[in-house]
């Protein structure tokens, strides 16, 4: 009798792992969570792209809600997040930085000036050095910090308007809530 | 109207399959000797359609048919022919479709040497095969057909992936497969066994043949795979505890524990649960190497396009599968007292240890594979495994088994004297140590514990095979005569020392390769272990379809010259793909292994040299592995000879009246 | 409907952003010392690329393993230990890019598991081969009725 159950462990086991594999058919192994959410934004003093004379740093970022958008003239699906990132700029729901990643300025500010510039500012990191301490992997990413300089969620990939309503937004809102009862503007 | 032949070829194989998982059974359960009968026609007819169909799609990739979708997707008007006729199988819905034609193949050859088998036996075991083939027919024809058809017809075809695009495809995915898909002979015998109640010698005995073809397919697949990746991938890496190299290899491991546990079963007929346990958990772990490949669960190298829908279900296939047959062992195993008895010194206790062994090594295996997606379903985010963990854990496991592995074939069965034992291993001890000890000290001067355990327990196996081969042929008066020398026992003695080779080689490359990066152009010299590379000029190549910049260097020893080494830089014109493909200079004791990097001027390229000491060693065993296994497989003990029809009908009509 | 195109279109877009290049990455860096050197490729070779399919930062050619494996060997280069190396890496891109998880509790069930594994195999084994010998009363091969059972069985053929 004892023994006889014995020979019910390899099914049970099998069963477990079969569980564990059905699971798994709905997870995306390929979407990572940023290690900085939490974090604050990573120091950096950097070129505005426009002006190579205007430097903006982390404490620039701070005071009010804000979208941080990593892109590249070099990325495709930066052109497809971009008419997206132009709709939500003229609602005007928050700042958008730009952070123009491993890319020429003459290039960036060019199709900036033909297809329309979404960003509030743009930091021009030639060399990449803000993308890295940012965790980022491919472009385009969004990083939404809050009034404190606080990263509080990562986006890899393109934003369109179901990542933007259903992702993005209800957090923006809340962030910003936040923010008024803590009395920043 | 070609492709639809093949398509309708493929669904008459099916529809025989569902007959032959059908009517012999039905003729089974009726004691109706005229059912069981039809399994035999159906298997060749199942085969024999399924065949048809493969045909038919290398025939429409050789005439480049792009109005199939799986060929314009994989095949272009300029890819060389032998490579459209691999593409047959270089993508998913033809890879799907070779699986199933080498199962349908398999199940054809137990038709075949299987006459004089217990009818019903072999019966059951075509019928269980049948089912399998239904399984994955059914999973093609729905959800990836190789024959559907595109509209409207594209001109020309996206072309194979130019990773696929060499003699690799050729012959390691068709290797790979025959051995993945061989475990379900075995499984399929086990069945039978269970079904029947009869987990006898007899079994034991019929299955191992099929056992070890199987394993010599997969050992040829997984060596081909790896010495593909080696000169294929330009990293001169050869294994990388990838996910899907895994899948691979935890069959192997428990395939090679069932075809030594097998033995037991035979001779002395116990392990008799182990035995079927191990031949349904080899053959699970091909189906759950299949969902790994191609669900995307996890992320892999070398992984199909992921769908999940396709991954559920091959699940769906696992859970009917490995579940149905777990279920059937649980209340079907023998509950019988086993009634051979044996000593704790004995060569049933050595196996039984080696088989612990084996199986442990393939559980961490399979737990550090699935542990990621374990992390991340109880949402305790993302994590990777890889190879610091499987050398950590999987290297120790295996050196102490191969301590066990040189003292299996030199023990008596049953009972041994451990005084005779003293005896025959003091001299191998000895001189493993020595040889152990003493290799880093001749390589480089320093001690390395890894090279001394490496190289230590390889010449203590490759000492006491040989001792037990010599044991083998000597008579009694002390006579050498080769002749005393089974073909089970040749396969034996030659496949252990196949795994010496392997381990030399695996050691010594691991820890004493060379590396390299440098800028190189015309006129530049540079010095690795010993060697002048001497890089002359670089030339554009025009291939069949790609063209290349290639390298020309020059390597000399002490002056004499040793070989042009040629490696290039292809850029692949239909999917705009750069590759890079090594120079390799091959030796027994060496590789010279070149590949170029970005150009960094007009004139210089950056340039990798590899020095990779025994690396060839890796392979050659295998090779000895795959000729042992040979061997064993076609030993006579398991040639059967054709029955005369009355005298196997009227066995046929006592067993029947029986059952 | 709407939604689905949507996502179909963002996966076609977003698999164009990985460039196709199989070439082999090979970086001139001259390393201060051959043992700066052999640590550096030793760590980067247990980084994983965290763009990539299942690749260390040595054999990608992705841009971020190049930026990320520089990183290592400039680090390793300015004296930096292990320990730096890696909290430099994961506080950036997390536990996901140690292809050598850290042992801590969310990883005892990996890193012990396989020492679990085998006690339990080698004390069943034991103890079978231990039952074994106390029962064992008579020496015996399969007895002879069986032995010319399986006989008849597979050689009935050559009477």
């Amino acid at each position: 009798m004892n023994k006889r159950l014995v020979l019910f462990i390899p099914l049970i086991l099998f069963l477990v792992m079969g569980a564990l594999l059905y699971k798994g058919l709905f997870m995306d192994p390929k979407i990572l969570d940023s290690a900085l959410e939490g974090k604050p934004v990573p120091a950096f003093q950097l070129e505005q792209l426009e002006d190579s004379g205007v430097i903006i740093t982390n404490e620039s970022l701070k005071g009010k809600v804000s979208l941080l958008n990593v892109w590249a003239t070099w990325c495709p699906s930066c052109k497809y997040e971009h008419p997206y990132l132009m709709r939500f700029a003229r609602q005007k729901i928050l700042p958008i930085y730009g952070i123009n990643y491993r890319d020429e300025r003459a290039l960036a500010i060019r199709e900036l000036n033909r297809q329309g510039d979404p960003y509030t500012k743009n930091i021009f990191d030639h060399d990449g050095r803000l993308g890295l301490d940012l965790g980022v992997y491919g472009a385009p990413e969004s990083f939404l910090v809050d009034h404190n300089g606080i990263i509080r969620f990562r986006y890899a990939g393109p934003i369109d308007q179901r990542v933007w309503n259903e992702t993005l937004l209800p957090m923006i809102k809340q962030l910003q809530a936040v923010a008024k009862q803590e009395g920043a503007s | 109207m070609i492709p639809e032949l093949g398509h309708l070829s493929l669904i008459l194989g099916l529809a025989f399959a569902f007959l032959l998982a059908s009517v012999p059974l039905i003729g089974v359960a009726r004691k109706d000797q005229y059912l069981v009968r039809y399994a035999w026609p159906l298997t060749y007819g199942m085969f024999f359609f399924i065949f048809l169909s493969v045909i038919v799609l290398g025939y429409s990739f050789a005439v480049d048919d792009f109005s199939v979708a799986y060929i314009a997707h994989h095949s272009n008007s300029q890819l060389p022919i032998f490579f459209k006729i691999a593409a047959v199988w270089g993508g998913h819905e033809g890879s799907l479709l070779f699986w199933v034609f080498a199962l349908s193949g398999w199940t054809a050859a137990v038709a075949y040497f299987s006459k004089s088998l217990e009818e019903v036996f072999t019966a059951r075991v075509l019928s269980v095969l049948a089912f399998i083939v239904i399984g994955f027919g059914l999973f093609m024809v729905l959800t990836s057909n190789p024959f559907e058809r595109l509209f409207p017809i594209p001109m020309e075809g996206r072309d194979l992936n130019p990773m696929l695009q060499d003699v690799g495809l050729i012959f390691h995915p068709p290797m790979l497969y025959l051995g993945y898909v061989g475990f379900s002979v075995s499984f399929a015998f086990a069945i039978s066994a269970l079904m029947g109640g009869s987990l006898d010698s007899a079994w034991a005995r019929w299955s191992r043949p099929w056992i070890l073809a199987a394993w010599v397919f997969l050992t040829g697949g997984i060596s081909l795979g790896s010495w593909w990746a080696y000169y294929e991938l330009g990293w001169g890496g050869w294994w990388f505890w990838d996910p899907v190299e895994n899948a691979s290899f935890m069959p192997w491991l428990i395939g090679t524990a069932l075809l030594h546990s097998v033995i037991v079963t035979e001779k002395r007929a116990a392990f008799r649960n182990w035995t079927v346990l191990l031949a349904i958990t080899a053959f699970s772990l091909s189906l759950l190497g299949t969902f790994i490949v191609r669900s995307g669960v996890l992320t892999s190298v070398h992984s199909f396009a992921a769908d999940p829908s396709r991954g559920m279900f091959i699940l769906m296939l696992l859970g009917l599968a490995v579940g149905g047959s777990l279920t059937l062992f649980a209340f079907r195993a023998s509950q019988m007292k086993s009634p051979a008895r044996f000593d704790l010194w004995s060569r049933e206790t050595m196996l039984l240890v080696c088989n612990i062994l084996l199986t442990v090594a393939c559980g961490t295996i399979l737990l550090g594979t699935l542990y990621p997606l374990l992390i991340d379903a109880l949402n305790m985010g993302k994590i990777s495994v890889g190879p610091p963990y499987f050398n950590t854990v999987f290297v120790p496991i295996i050196l102490v088994l191969f301590v066990f592995m040189g003292i299996g074939p030199n023990i008596r069965w049953k009972k041994a004297k451990p005084g005779a034992m003293k005896a025959k291993v003091l001299v191998p001890v000895v001189v493993a140590t020595t040889v152990g000890v003493a290799a880093p000290f001749l390589a480089d001067g320093k001690f390395n514990i890894w090279v001394v355990l490496g190289i230590g327990t390889a010449t203590w196996v490759a000492l006491m095979t040989l001792r037990a081969g010599y044991d083998l042929i000597k008579s009694k008066d002390g006579s050498l005569s080769l002749a005393r020398l089974g073909r089970s026992q040749l396969g034996m003695v030659i496949a252990h020392l196949g795994i010496a080779i392997s381990v030399v080689g695996g050691t010594i490359v691991s820890n004493y390769s060379i590396e390299k990066s440098v800028r190189m152009g015309p006129g530049i010299t540079q010095e690795l272990a010993g060697y002048t590379f001497h890089y002359i000029e670089t030339k554009n190549v025009v291939g069949p379809n790609y063209t290349a910049l290639q390298g020309q260097i020059e390597v000399s020893k002490d002056g004499e010259f040793i070989t042009l080494l040629k490696p290039d830089r292809r850029q692949y014109t239909v999917r705009t793909m750069n590759m890079t493909e090594a120079g390799i200079d091959w030796g027994l004791f060496r590789d010279l292994y070149v590949t170029m990097g970005d150009p960094l001027s007009r004139t210089e390229f950056a340039v990798r040299i590899n020095y990779k000491p025994f690396v060839r060693w890796l392979w050659f065993g295998s090779i000895f592995m795959m000729v042992g296994g040979f061997f064993a497989a076609s030993d006579k003990r398991y040639r059967t000879k054709q029955t005369t029809q009355t005298s196997k009908l009227d066995a046929e009509k006592a067993k029947l009246a029986t059952a | 409907m709407m939604k689905s195109v949507f996502k179909l279109m963002g996966a076609i877009l977003l698999s164009l952003t990985v460039i196709s290049v199989y070439a082999t990455p090979v970086d001139i860096y001259e390393f201060k010392s051959a043992e700066n050197q052999k640590r550096a490729l030793e760590l980067a070779h247990s980084l994983r690329c965290p763009q990539c399919q299942n690749q260390n930062l040595i054999d990608s050619n992705s841009p971020v393993a190049k930026d990320l494996r520089l990183e290592v060997y400039q680090m390793v280069d300015a004296g930096k230990d292990y320990d730096e190396v890696i909290e430099f890496m994961t506080s950036r891109y997390g536990d996901f890019v140690l292809y050598k998880p850290r042992m801590e509790p969310k990883t005892y069930i990996l890193w012990l598991g396989p020492i679990g594994f085998l006690v339990i195999g080698l004390l069943i084994g034991f103890f079978f081969v231990r039952k074994q010998r106390i029962s064992q009363v008579e020496d015996q091969e399969i007895s002879v009725e069986e032995q010319k059972e399986l006989d008849r069985l597979l050689n009935r053929d050559e009477q």
